[in-house]
């Protein structure tokens, strides 16, 4: 018995056929869209996917020519930067399939703007201790508690909840994963203003905020897993670091405003994120400007910094490379975290060497026009989102050196009765 | 720039590992740091008999084994991580780097071969008592006699120095001052004239000699004058590998020190239990880590002869003495007062460590060059 021919697809083949597509339907003057939708639905938008969720099952090498000949002709792509795609990975992996038909192609398309509710005023480090609530009356999934650090969420039109569902089970078994409409009554998006003056992210309280019953992800009780694979792609830096369009055909048209005006709101969040991490590439210009280059302390300590920023540069290749060669992580995949703040700490004080007198000034009394002001109020960020150094340094000592556990005083008795913060936790 | 290993220099590294945990237990290490020499002949050969470790670097042509500073760099991490009692930095690296960087092609011929199979050892003596790591500080004259030369002056701090069958000298003509009139020689160790007295040093596993010349004999190595290039990237290539050395001890020191803490039980608990070892464990890790990646693009800027070689291993070298010594401190407060005893081994690699923090240049000396070599 002879098996069915499976005509295997190859770089000629695929480089072809989506040659052909392009032609036919790629036009500038689409609506963006209006175009995304005609590409996500002929599966080119993420030709990687399953073929029932919008994709066409291609491996990476051929999906990367499918993407070079969209480059080629100048294609607006699918919408996949920021919280955006960290939505659409949690989804792919735990999605119900009517899930993945509502929301996927959405999302792709730009249509639904997504918001990630993790992170609570009481939680901090400890994400599994949400006490947001969400209880089942009526068959509805009704929402109540305060969301904190809450990336876009004031043009969010879902979000991707983390809710407690059981509150007799232990911490990490009684929480759940819920899609939720952010524009209802029950919810309310106030932004969270910062240190150094950016109101980046939001808080989200929820009142009676109302869930349909076919919007929780995952199973009932299983929202731990689901929340770190969310967290898994955070973490991998999917996170406001959307590649660059490298465009070979001049990009000159609506439907490249539109994309730049989306891009816009996405990357709003993130426009002070190179001063948080130090601005080390400014070092060395501001201390020839200042004359400081010719002060033999202040070398020592910009030296100091270079050292640091290099070494800590080519550990973060050795990991990439190692990664590339197929061998098994070493300990200079999990120091990347920890050795950011430790550049940016370092950059801000030899910032602050450098300025001198000026580094008591802000905005547009300040050194380049207040970046380096910038600089001296954001790099206390970077010790602390997205994992403190006191959590990394944990991480680092457990999982690479293998060293005891910390003592867990709330695994393994319901969530009931774990001590907590009484409201907020927000200090003074 | 590559930032791994070979399959092949894995595990070249590897065989290294268990040869010189074999062959150089701290028993081993602690006999022969007590005695003058600081080596004795049976290891020396069977390292060059069976690994040919002298000449890894070496070209073929010269005896060697053809390697790159990529392979070497692995030869000296491993070393420094089981401390080897050899006279192998000076030997293999320094003398033999300003006769592949500094001789003639007739010289190389008739010098490198011993030095590569490990028959003649040879010692760099180029720093002088005022302690000086750059090529100005040299005082030492060399006054041509007939057809050969006369070294006149004390040099210091000379690595194996007492124990050496050739030293590699670097002297000026008489007048000259800086980079100009700088000059190799080779004299026999034996020669008339020479007074060669060991020194009391803080690190017995790496032993220095004083070497006086009193109108000492010496022939010529490559070309008259022109030294100050050759010496130069001797001593960047050496800084280079010396990192490669350190960072082999500090990892060796930090894993003692996560062993340590994971046996000993205080108060009910294995000391790495507390979160204060977890946190101070995790930090060595980093220092240690950044070191090492640092040493190893020295190492590799120093087999592609890279431009910015002279920075890198001014980088490296500083980033690796900051990482000893701190690993080092780290560990003796981990082992707490069993590791201030003599009887505990850690002292022996604080103490390599703090030598090596110095020799070739101190943290801030080395950061001052890395500048300045980028044009800072």
């Amino acid at each position: 018995m002879a098996a069915p021919a499976v005509i295997q697809p190859t770089e000629d083949s695929v480089r072809a056929e989506v040659r052909a597509w392009l032609e036919a339907n790629w036009r500038p003057d689409l609506g963006l869209i209006e175009w995304r939708e005609k590409l996500v639905d002929a599966g080119w938008g993420a030709p990687a996917w399953p073929g029932a969720f919008y994709g066409r099952d291609l491996d990476a090498s051929l999906a990367a020519v499918v993407a070079a000949e969209m480059r080629r002709v100048g294609a607006v792509g699918v919408a996949r930067a920021g919280v955006r795609n960290l939505v659409i990975q949690t989804l792919l992996e735990h999605g119900s399939d009517d899930q993945k038909r509502r929301f996927l192609r959405a999302a792709l398309t730009g249509r639904d703007s997504w918001c990630q509710l993790f992170s609570e005023p009481g939680g901090g480090s400890d994400l599994a201790g949400a006490t947001t609530r969400a209880e089942l009356r009526n068959s509805r999934w009704v929402v109540n508690g305060q969301k904190v650090w809450t990336t876009s969420a004031h043009h969010a039109d879902w979000g991707l909840l983390l809710a407690r569902t059981n509150w007799d089970a232990p911490k990490h078994q009684g929480l759940s994963v819920f899609l939720i409409a952010m524009r209802q009554p029950g919810v309310e998006v106030r932004p969270l203003k910062q240190m150094n003056g950016h109101a980046s992210f939001n808080q989200v309280f929820f009142t009676d905020a109302d869930v349909a019953p076919e919007h929780l992800v995952g199973d009932l009780g299983g929202g731990w897993a689901v929340a770190n694979t969310t967290l898994m792609h955070e973490r991998r830096g999917a996170d406001g670091t959307a590649a660059a369009q490298n465009a070979e055909s001049p990009r000159q048209g609506p439907i490249y405003d539109e994309e730049q005006a989306e891009a816009a709101i996405t990357m709003e969040p993130y426009k002070w994120y190179p001063q948080r991490a130090g601005r080390v590439d400014l070092v060395l210009e501001r201390a020839r400007q200042t004359g400081k280059l010719d002060d033999p302390v202040v070398r020592q300590e910009i030296a100091k910094l270079l050292v640091l920023a290099r070494s800590a540069e080519w550990t973060a290749r050795r990991a990439r490379a190692a990664q590339a060669q197929g061998q098994p992580p070493g300990p200079e995949g999990s120091l990347g975290k920890l050795v950011a703040s430790h550049v940016a700490r370092a950059a801000a004080r030899v910032h602050t060497m450098i300025s001198g007198a000026d580094a008591m000034l802000a905005g547009e009394d300040a050194p380049l026009q207040g970046v380096i002001a910038e600089v001296l109020v954001s790099v206390p960020a970077v010790s602390i989102a997205g994992g403190t150094d006191e959590i990394q340094r944990n991480i680092i000592a457990e999982r690479v050196l293998r060293m005891p556990k910390e003592p867990g005083f709330d695994a393994a008795r319901p969530f009931r009765d774990v001590p907590r913060n009484a409201a907020g936790g927000r200090g003074t | 720039m590559q930032y791994t290993f070979t399959a092949e220099q894995r595990e070249y590294r590897s065989v290294l590992r268990r040869y010189f945990s074999d062959r150089s237990p701290p028993a081993t290490v602690r006999r022969l740091m007590e005695t003058e020499a600081g080596w004795e002949r049976p290891l020396w050969q069977d390292l060059n008999r069976e690994l040919g470790l002298c000449g890894v670097h070496v070209p073929e042509q010269y005896g060697g084994q053809g390697f790159s500073f990529i392979e070497l760099g692995i030869v000296l991490e491993e070393m420094g991580r089981a401390l080897v009692c050899a006279p192998y930095f000076s030997s293999a690296v320094l003398a033999t780097g300003a006769i592949l960087n500094g001789a003639s092609e007739a010289e190389k011929q008739a010098l490198l071969p011993a030095l590569a199979a490990g028959d003649t050892i040879a010692a760099l003596a180029f720093t002088e008592p005022n302690g000086r790591w750059d090529l100005q500080g040299v005082e030492t004259t060399a006054t041509r006699m007939g057809d050969g030369y006369q070294l006149a002056g004390v040099k210091g701090f000379v690595v194996d120095g007492h124990t050496a069958d050739l030293l590699i000298v670097l002297a000026r003509r008489p007048g000259t001052v800086g980079e100009a009139g700088l000059s190799l020689f080779a004299v026999d160790g034996e020669a008339d004239g020479l007074t060669r007295t060991p020194l009391r040093t803080l690190d017995a596993t790496r032993k220095l000699a004083r070497i006086e010349f009193r109108d000492v004999r010496a022939r010529l190595i490559g070309a008259e004058d022109q030294a100050a290039g050759p010496m130069a990237k001797t001593l960047t290539q050496a800084a280079a590998v010396l990192a490669s050395e350190m960072v082999g001890g500090a990892e060796r020191l930090r894993e003692s020190a996560l062993d340590y803490a994971n046996l000993r039980m205080q108060f009910g608990r294995p000391l790495s239990a507390f979160q204060s070892m977890k946190h101070k464990q995790a930090d060595m890790l980093v220092d240690v880590e950044l070191a090492k990646s640092a040493a190893y693009q020295a190492a590799q800027a120093a087999a592609e002869d890279d431009e910015n070689l002279s920075a890198i291993a001014s980088l490296a070298k500083a980033a690796a003495s900051e990482a000893y010594v701190q690993t080092a401190i780290h560990t003796i407060q981990i082992h707490g007062g069993v590791g201030f005893t003599w009887d505990n081994d850690t002292h022996l690699w604080f103490k390599r460590a703090k030598s090596s923090e110095v020799f070739l240049g101190d943290p801030a000396w080395r950061r001052e060059q890395m500048l300045q070599a980028w044009g800072y």
